[in-house]
């Protein structure tokens, strides 16, 4: 006999792994054992076989690779002894799995052992099988199962109604031979086999339309006897838990009455009484009961409806949630969130036990009752349970604080009632916990702020007051530098003082300390120092007699490693130092920044079910119909990604923005508002990110001749220092805004009703002959477009033989339909349309261009209009 | 259904692990220690579920007790009533204190097979088998007769021909 393959006993080699003090000495352990084994298993030795495998599986658990002992277990369960057939089987489950082709070897022997005449034999193997069962074996053993549905002894009926489960779940075919002898095990009356049975009929139910039919039909009224039987049964110690008979069975016949009744208003009709006994009858003061009482309220709120019974349901939830046991207030919470679906107004009623739980110790409870909080909260009760919550937010977990305050900030968002109060709340908010604060947060603040301009006083020396008191919080210290660069004026002198402020002394010099502090802060980081720079420039206009200081501490930063600091502080010395006469227009208060475009640009990202955000009330741009609105954002959005930065100058971006300025302005008065808000909205993205920057010193001096157009010129003048980026964007967007604007005029209508993300551009123009393109989209085909061209005759004449021709580059393929006709009658009496299809197939990279020729006869004289089209809308 | 029951000390040495859907050994391992990474911040007077879904994927729960130095722990999906897992992980402890007489971790350790005899016979593949301790204790004590039945037998030869061969 080999000297190693004795080695050491199961037990010796445990302790030997228990005695080791460090993971090498356990490694070194477990490396000679499995080398023992390994020897032992090439020797092929028979007498300790048994034993290698139950080492292998201590080995396996503790992490360690085993995989050399999977044929070993085949062969121990080959063999003829019980206990060799039971480790064999062990090890079965444990070290092998049913994606590995092994375990086709082990099907014959199963099938031998569910035959075997010792009834543990089959017990062993039915366990197995019930675990790593294949679909290939399920078909090939499915009939010895079948069979041992029907066995002498409860204790393989019960192993055999559960391996069924695994059998139909890997085949769902073979459901349908289980249907029968399912039925039949509902009839028992052994516990354990019932469980089992009703488990199994739930199951068939899952994956089975057909037995679901069956059991509704045949076998509902039997299960709600045998409930009523089980919740009227006398005392029965064998299936007792803290003095409860069987909740085990009772939980498992609810589950299964909930699958029947679902949908079927008769099978509901007829469990009505006995859930009502249940949910009245059961002891709730013992965990048993009470799990019960779930699996009750759970059958009640997903039967159809009856609504006596789901009071009933959600008074014990109610009851749960000021249980003592945190358990049930845990699972009361998860049923609350399900039943808020079904009867929102009856969980309201537990509004305040549910708050209570916010503020509980326990990390889960708490997570679970802030989401049922926020769903819960509507215009009515937004008020009192907001204070609530930031209330909380002083004492809480510094863990749970993230959590708590993106509820808090979108909670107080989507239901403000007036804007005090939203600013109110967020300062709060931003003062405890401005570090957990997301950046749109701060920004749609920014935002909102600036459109109250009757509280911008109020705001800035509400956030002096904050920010001498929690510094260290950076998304208030960037609001407040913010405000206090754009509203400094109004700290200072106390203007716009509302009733409920005590007043407040603050110098010049007071408001610019507040800045240098921001800015010198060792933990500000990039954005808030270069927004600390911008508002320092701000109040070097407004502050005359800080100028000298402030240009100081810019000047400080012309040393900067960080590049973007370094290039700001330049540029802004050199306005505040060269450029006088121009800085006071430069830094005017920004525009009012457009909330229903920045709300519509949020709305892209943030999928917001509710129907009254914040901003549509407040101030719509100049009557601009709001849907049009997002859409124009988009646009913008995607122009600022897609095209390549033209190398313009910066005379061609003062021309496109004052183009965008006037000429829509000109055209149509309702519209002019939102071109000019882009601009200083992704103005305000620009300040906040920090873009990289390219210096641009021509750019102040060109301004200047623009002092004559207030509004535009301020955003610019901030913008200079970043403008590369800017440039870019606006330039891109620029163009395609005012198609757009041109777009509405034509085909507003139509454009609002396929509601898709690309509008209607006007693709040509000249003075006899208007080409306007629709686009679509089919579904699941994003390379191609379908362009439904509209031409439209400008002139007074009847344009007979009218041809539209179009030529594309390489990348793309152009289809076109015929015409609607080759007749274009005069002076916009009726069109031409005529659809184009183009794939792109370097979609998402490229954008489309085309060259068009337009031929018609004009008074039979042949004309002939050419023209390229570049200017798509971005994402074609 | 029953994703998982495992039994890990308080020193995060899993103690008994069973998956009953598949899991590589490395990634049994990974779970063991998320699980006990969990447990062990956990402070003493809070719920028995933990959320798992971070750990384990979508749709499953985690509930434990914990008990002298042994954390029991099933993992299960939302087909499972909670509370009922919780009495589950108490049968399971009962039947193992009937067992070994006043279970201790050493017991759990060095009798490591039989821990699984126990659990094969309360749970199945991932579904509750039988709740009474008082059944399973019948199974477990025949199969350990069987067990040591036949082994009397087997052994006695064996013995003799290893007391021979020196």
């Amino acid at each position: 006999m080999n000297p190693f393959s004795s080695g050491t006993r199961l037990r010796d080699m445990i302790r030997a792994i228990r005695a080791c003090k460090t993971a090498a000495e356990e490694r070194a352990v477990v490396r000679k054992e499995c080398a023992a084994i390994r020897a032992s298993i090439n020797e092929n030795d028979h007498d300790y076989r048994h034993r290698n495998l139950a080492k292998l599986m201590f080995i396996h658990m503790l992490g360690y690779p085993t995989h050399f002992g999977q044929m070993e277990c085949l062969k121990l369960i080959a063999s003829a002894g019980f206990p060799e057939k039971r480790i064999g089987y062990l090890g079965l489950m444990l070290l092998l799995d049913e994606r590995q082709e092994v375990l086709m070897l082990v099907t014959n022997s199963l099938k031998q052992d569910l035959n075997h005449t010792n009834q543990y034999i089959v017990g062993l193997a039915l366990c197995a099988l019930g675990n790593i069962c294949s679909a290939e074996m399920a078909r090939d053993l499915a009939p010895e199962v079948e069979r041992l549905l029907q066995f002498r002894d409860p204790n393989i009926r019960k192993k055999a109604a559960l391996c069924s489960i695994r059998i139909i779940r890997k085949v769902p075919e073979l459901a349908e031979n289980f249907i029968n002898p399912a039925a039949t095990l509902l009839k028992e009356k052994h516990h354990g086999v019932l469980i089992t049975g009703v488990q199994l009929c739930t199951d068939l139910c899952k994956v089975s339309e057909e037995a679901l039919e069956y059991f509704r039909k045949k076998c509902t009224e039997g299960l709600v006897k045998t409930l009523k039987d089980v919740v009227n049964s006398p005392y029965a110690p064998e299936y007792d838990i803290a003095g409860i008979a069987d909740p085990f069975l009772h939980i498992r016949l609810l589950k299964l009455l909930r699958v029947l009744g679902q949908g079927d208003a008769d099978a509901s009709e007829c469990m009505n009484d006995i859930l009502a006994q249940v949910a009245t009858k059961t002891e709730s003061n013992k965990n048993a009961g009470n799990a019960i009482l779930y699996e009750c309220v759970e059958t009640i709120m997903s039967i159809e409806d009856s609504g006596g019974l789901r009071v009933l349901a959600i008074n014990i939830l109610g009851r749960f949630l000021s249980n003592r046991d945190n358990n049930i207030r845990y699972v009361a919470l998860n049923m609350l969130m399900k039943a808020i679906t079904v009867d929102a107004q009856a969980v309201q009623r537990h509004r305040a036990t549910i708050l209570e739980c916010v503020k509980d110790s326990d990390a889960s409870i708490r997570k679970r009752a802030l989401e049922l909080v926020y769903v819960l909260v509507n215009e009515s009760n937004v008020k009192p349970l907001t204070k609530e919550l930031i209330d909380y937010l002083e004492v809480s977990d510094e863990e749970f604080k993230g959590d708590l305050t993106a509820k808090i900030c979108s909670i107080v968002t989507k239901f403000s009632p007036e804007k005090i109060w939203y600013i109110d709340q967020m300062l709060k908010v931003l003062s405890e916990a401005g570090n957990f604060v997301k950046d749109e947060v701060w920004h749609t603040l920014i935002v909102v702020i600036s459109n109250a301009s009757d509280l911008h006083g109020y705001t800035v020396r509400a956030l002096y007051r904050a920010f001498q008191l929690s510094a260290e919080q950076e998304s208030l210290v960037r609001v407040a530098i913010w405000c206090i660069g754009e509203y400094g004026d109004m700290l200072v002198n106390n203007v716009g003082m509302l009733d409920i402020e005590d007043p407040i002394t603050v110098t010049e010099s007071d408001a610019v300390d507040v800045i240098e502090v921001a800015i010198k802060h060792h933990t500000s980081d990039l954005t808030t120092k270069s927004m600390g720079l911008i508002a320092l420039l701000k109040l070097s206009s407004r502050f005359p007699s800080c100028s000298e200081r402030i240009k100081d501490i810019v000047v400080q930063y012309k040393g900067s490693l960080v590049l973007e600091l370094q290039q700001r502080s330049i540029e802004l010395n050199s306005i505040i130092a060269k450029h006088q006469n121009i800085r006071s227009t430069l830094v005017e208060r920004m525009p009012v920044l457009d909330e229903a475009t920045f709300i519509g640009k949020k709305a892209g990202s943030m999928q917001s079910t509710v129907s009254s955000p914040v901003g549509a009330s407040i101030n719509l741009p100049n009557g601009v119909a709001k849907p049009s609105a997002a859409p124009l954002v988009d646009l913008l959005d995607l122009g600022s990604d897609d095209v390549p930065a033209p190398s313009s100058s910066g005379g061609d971006l003062l021309h496109d923005l004052l183009g965008v300025d006037l000429a829509p302005a000109s055209k149509q008065s309702g519209v002019n508002h939102s071109p000019n808000n882009n601009g200083t909205d992704v103005l305000l993205d620009l300040l906040s990110i920090g873009s990289p920057t390219q210096s641009s010193s021509s750019l102040p001096d060109m301004l200047s001749s623009s002092q004559g157009n207030k509004t535009p010129v301020s955003p610019l003048g901030l913008a200079a220092p970043s403008s590369n980026s800017i440039q870019a964007t606006s330039s891109a967007g620029a163009a395609p805004v005012i198609d757009l604007l041109d777009g509405f005029a034509a085909s507003t209508p139509k454009h609002e009703n396929n509601g898709t993300a690309y509008p209607s551009v006007v693709a040509f123009e000249s003075s006899n002959l208007r080409m306007v393109f629709n686009f679509s989209k089919q579904p699941g085909n994003p390379q191609t477009t379908v362009i439904e061209a509209t031409f439209t005759n400008l002139s007074a004449n009847v344009y007979s033989d009218f041809i539209f021709q179009a030529a594309v580059p390489k990348f793309l393929q152009l289809h076109l339909e015929p015409a609607s006709s080759n007749t274009l009658p005069a002076s916009g009496n009726g069109s031409v349309t005529q659809t184009l299809r183009v794939t792109n197939s370097q979609h998402g990279k490229k954008s489309l261009v085309m060259r068009i020729r337009i031929a018609y006869k004009m008074n039979n004289k042949d004309v002939l209009e050419e023209g390229q089209i570049s200017k798509f809308p971005p994402g074609l | 259904m029953i994703r998982s029951v495992m039994v890990i000390n308080t020193q995060g040495k899993p103690r008994l692990a069973k998956f009953y859907e598949f899991q590589p050994v490395e990634k049994q391992q990974e779970l063991i220690r998320s699980v006990y990474g969990v447990l062990s911040s956990r402070a003493e007077n809070v719920s028995n579920f933990v959320d798992a879904e971070s750990i384990f994927g979508a749709d499953t729960r985690l509930v434990y007790k914990h008990f002298a130095t042994l954390y029991f722990v099933f993992v299960f999906d939302s087909s499972e009533n909670e509370l009922a897992m919780l009495d589950l992980i108490q049968v399971f402890v009962e039947t193992l204190d009937k067992c070994f007489k006043n279970v201790c971790e050493l017991d759990v350790v060095l009798n490591y097979s039989k821990m699984h005899t126990v659990l094969d016979e309360i749970i199945f593949g991932g579904q509750v088998l039988e709740t009474s301790s008082t059944e399973v204790m019948k199974a477990v004590e025949e199969i350990s007769r069987l067990e040591s039945a036949s082994n009397a037998i087997s052994l006695v030869p064996k013995s003799v021909s290893a007391w021979q061969s020196r």
